[in-house]
């Protein structure tokens, strides 16, 4: 148990890196739901199944969702732009 | 370099000096967290002491993180409506239609079974507030879940008629409202809001902890309908409302 929170502990350093050093808004969501993922599993390992269940959910489905959606909206509005259409 | 030399030092020594002082992982003193640990299934008759938190004995707070949910789907319905000169149309043939490229049959159809169990999930993490890891707002975000799980595996017209948003907004307020009633029935029958005055009934079943599960069911709808409200209104904007 203690080593699996210290690997948990590490692997969320590195993921919470790896979502700054993203710079790409539509990886970068992804990446969150990964790191989301991760620290769903660390509130399991630390017995707090009623957080993690939150957790997943929100992080990993509800957060990327609507990151992504927005991405979606703001690309289509510049396509347009592009197209001289109004 | 001397500047942040002089400045970084005392910043770091301060750091070392303050981190070495912290008590050991997991090392915890709180009063109260043992106190509800050892009295909850004597008094509330409620298995998971989170959850007996959640909707006894901090009852109130959680009427007011309900209302602060409800207050932002709001503000978003109200931020993301269909603005002047804007048009309802599809932003690309066949949007309504949408499906994601490169997504085999076999990959939609695995996301539209697993909608089912999902739900079931769902229900059962409600209703089983008060004896398992869990409650109200679990089991919300999870519903929620399995009706984006439609659009992701589906189509968006199969979403929205799944879930029209006449429906899920009267979901969500009849949630925000039973939740606030189950609190005024505390009043009613017993003598304070948000009072336990139901049969507390055998501990680990169904049926017990009185009002918890009551709540819990009321949270529930109105966490599921707050997240699909919130999704269905970023996908409105993504894919069918066209600016002017």
């Amino acid at each position: 148990m203690e080593a699996l929170r210290a690997v948990l502990l590490v692997l969320l350093a590195l993921g919470g890196l790896a979502v700054v050093l993203t710079r790409e808004p539509l990886r970068q969501a992804l990446v969150l739901g990964v790191y989301g993922l991760l620290l769903a599993l660390l509130f399991f390992v630390l017995q707090a199944p009623d957080v993690a269940l939150s957790q997943i959910v929100v992080s990993t489905v509800g957060l990327p969702v609507m990151i992504l959606l927005a991405l979606a909206k703001v690309r289509a509005h510049d396509h347009r732009k592009r197209r001289g259409e109004q | 370099m001397c500047v942040f030399a002089g400045g970084a030092l005392p910043l770091a020594s301060l750091l070392v000096w303050g981190l070495s002082g912290l008590p050991a992982f997991g090392d915890f003193h709180g009063a109260y967290a043992l106190l509800v640990d050892r009295i909850v299934v004597a008094q509330r008759h409620a298995t998971d002491a989170v959850t007996a938190v959640n909707f006894d004995y901090r009852a109130l707070d959680t009427l007011g993180e309900e209302f602060i949910l409800f207050t932002s789907v709001a503000g978003l319905a109200v931020l993301l409506r269909e603005q002047r000169g804007e048009r309802l149309r599809a932003i690309t043939r066949g949007a309504g239609e949408h499906h994601f490229q490169g997504a085999s049959y076999a990959l939609r159809a695995l996301t539209l079974v697993l909608v089912g169990p999902v739900l079931v999930l769902s229900a059962y993490i409600d209703a089983h507030g008060a004896i398992t890891p869990g409650g109200g707002f679990q089991g919300g975000v999870v519903g929620a879940a399995a009706l984006l799980l439609v659009f992701l595996g589906g189509s968006y017209l199969a979403m929205r008629r799944l879930s029209p948003h006449a429906l899920v907004e009267a979901a969500e307020a009849a949630g925000a409202g039973g939740y606030a009633l189950v609190g005024l029935g505390g009043m009613v029958f017993a003598a304070a809001y948000f009072q336990n005055f139901l049969g507390l009934g055998t501990p680990a079943t169904l049926i017990s902890a009185g009002t918890i599960p009551l709540s819990s069911l009321a949270v529930g709808l109105e966490v599921s309908g707050a997240f699909v409200l919130l999704w269905a209104e970023f996908l409105d904007q993504a894919l069918v409302v066209r600016g002017r």
